[in-house]
């Protein structure tokens, strides 16, 4: 029951022959089976996901008309507020604290009557590639357990892809739902900037966030994408407008005369070769479904990830100051006499990781004056230039694509006191996030080298959401009829009862 | 090669409100020629008359009617307080410091 699709879990559940109870007991069971050793979770809220289940029961067997993803189950980046239940951004600094309301991606999915089971491990503040970073100590891929599953959202793709859970949410700022989806063989999207509320979100790099949904199909994908999407005036970014139709583009399956740009500044030298063929690979496939395939150039793409680097720990710098230990979280050194800031200054260094403040630090050697023309001032016109970069390449394209990231999945601690070379893992996901466009990771197969899966990624125009669903359902079932069922049917078992 | 002494981190900690230790000061002085290597490329580029972007998207001012709407009791709000008295946040002392 546990390795179906989401759709046909709710196709069952329609037709009544599984509960929303026996449903989510089942992951319940499997996360207690696997998750001592893939440590996905943080928080496993077993009463809560029960009672909703229950709840979504009783409302159908009343005859009430539900969402087509009631009582399916579903795993929370630890980043997103949930009223009453345990979050901590994957830092000492938050631990114990329960927030009082739900974030906008919370309540939309209690809304749709989606049961959530749990909160999902990541790098801390989504500060990281490889999910390390966690002050809660790291997640394991379900493909090989000496490997990160990638970051920051590793808690939640290892979820999914050991089958803890059909569907996740993520966030993503510079990659953190597309690479981890890539390192663990499922589908990972980021929406366009501004179509998932980030209210409740807690703040990494405010110009560059975005929550977004992790299947492990293109079509269950889109059916959650469409869950959390849309305008919320909690979210003074948030796009007023009118939303694409994301499920009936992950349906289509027709992608005849589209074109499709490669990036040239995207692959080549720096990516495994194994990365590099399996991309190759579905390149043959698109154009074998008559899709144009045409190269396209984004020289300003060289330096994106040097602008990521500025602008993303200048705006965490800024919003990480909410970390005051005044009003809720950790406060430490409160002894009589002590002031208001040594409280703080000890507060912060307890509370906070390595990897947390040297963003931190960064940014605020970037924001300085005297330094700030120079590198937060430059990085701020570089992200204009990548804007029009992408700008001139969709004038010429439909879509754009690239491998997701330069390798397969990577050992614990390969890179972990290597920051540059942690942070080229993501060279490929960047432009997006600056840009504030769209883009989705698909499975592409498993590199020959070390038999781990790669991914595909796909780029899109603002609010054209739907084309990263067109393009990636239809890459998808060719590649499935090719391979005989999708990637994840080839991920190892991990000895539980799947 | 770019470089930051330890005792410009210091300060940036400083800044940053965070109190180091020695040895954290130390690395990270050590860490932070490379890294602000790479992230110098931004200046390779010739970046005369390019307008800098804040935000990927046009923004504007959301306003809203001001209206009394359902918030938080005062329970709620003080629920992750790390001290609390009479109904109010606990802080350490901020005024009247010793210097």
């Amino acid at each position: 029951m546990i390795n179906q699709t989401a759709a046909a879990m709710s196709e069952a559940l329609v037709k009544g022959e599984v509960t929303s109870t026996q449903l989510t007991q089942a992951h319940l069971d499997r996360i207690s089976d696997v998750d001592t050793s893939v440590k996905a979770f943080l928080h496993v809220d077993e009463e809560g996901a029960l009672e909703q289940a229950a709840r979504i029961d009783a409302d159908r067997s009343s005859g009430k008309k539900l969402h087509p993803l009631a009582g399916i189950p579903l795993a929370l980046k630890d980043v997103l507020t949930q009223d009453g239940i345990p979050t901590t951004a994957g830092s000492k600094i938050l631990q114990g604290w329960k927030p009082q309301y739900d974030s906008t991606v919370v309540a939309k999915i209690k809304e749709a009557g989606v049961v959530i089971l749990g909160k999902t491990n990541m790098d801390e503040f989504a500060m990281g590639s490889s999910t390390e970073n966690s002050a809660y100590g790291p997640t394991f891929n379900p493909w090989d357990l000496s490997r990160t599953p990638g970051g920051s959202s590793g808690g939640s793709a290892a979820a999914v892809s050991s089958f803890e859970a059909p569907l996740a949410i993520g966030s993503d700022t510079g990659g953190s739902i597309r690479q981890p989806a890539a390192l663990t063989g499922i589908v990972g999207v980021r929406p366009t900037y501004g179509a998932v509320s980030r209210y409740g979100l807690i703040a990494y790099s405010s110009s560059l966030d975005q929550a977004g949904p992790f299947g492990r199909t293109v079509l269950d994908t889109a059916l959650l994408h469409d869950v959390i999407a849309g305008y919320d005036p909690k979210d003074a970014t948030s796009i007023n407008g009118t939303f694409p139709n994301v499920i009936a583009a992950a349906g289509k399956g027709d992608i005849k005369g589209i074109k499709i740009g490669v990036i040239k500044q995207l692959q080549g030298e720096g990516y495994q070769k194994g990365v590099q063929a399996r991309f190759d690979e579905s390149l043959e496939v698109l154009a074998s479904l008559g899709a144009k395939i045409i190269e396209v150039d984004c020289p300003s793409f060289e330096y994106a990830l040097a602008a990521y680097y500025l602008i993303a720990p200048s705006e965490c710098s800024s919003n990480l100051a909410r970390f005051d230990a005044m009003r809720y979280g950790l406060r430490v050194g409160d002894s009589d006499g002590a002031s208001a800031e040594s409280v703080m200054n000890a507060t912060r260094n307890a509370g906070f990781g390595r990897e947390v403040k040297r963003r931190i630090i960064l940014g605020t050697y970037a924001l300085s004056s005297g330094y700030y023309d120079a590198y937060y001032g430059s990085a701020q016109k570089i992200r204009t230039l990548i804007i029009q970069d992408y700008a001139r390449a969709f004038t010429q394209a439909d879509v754009l694509v690239s491998p997701t990231a330069p390798t397969t999945a990577f050992k614990i601690g390969e890179k972990s006191n290597d920051p540059i070379a942690m942070y080229l893992g993501d060279v490929a996901t960047i432009p997006v996030n600056l840009a504030g466009i769209c883009g989705m990771s698909l499975p592409a197969g498993l590199a020959d080298e070390d038999g781990l899966p790669v991914g595909f990624q796909i780029m899109a125009p603002a609010m054209c959401d739907d084309r990263l669903y067109n393009v990636g359902g239809a890459l998808e079932g060719a590649l499935a009829s090719k391979w005989g069922g999708h990637l994840i049917s080839k991920a190892p078992a991990l000895g539980g009862s799947k | 090669m770019s470089s930051l002494s330890r005792d410009d981190v210091a300060k940036l900690a400083a800044l940053a409100r965070i109190e180091m230790s020695e040895e954290e000061l130390v690395s990270l002085s050590s860490q932070f020629g490379v890294i602000l290597d790479a992230v110098a490329r931004v200046q390779e580029v010739n970046l005369d008359g390019v307008i800098a972007t804040s935000h990927p998207q046009p923004i504007q001012n959301v306003f809203r009617e001001d209206q009394v709407r359902p918030s938080l009791t005062p329970e709620q709000a003080l629920s992750g307080a790390p001290a609390q008295e009479e109904q109010r946040f606990r802080v350490p002392q901020i005024l009247g410091e010793a210097e």
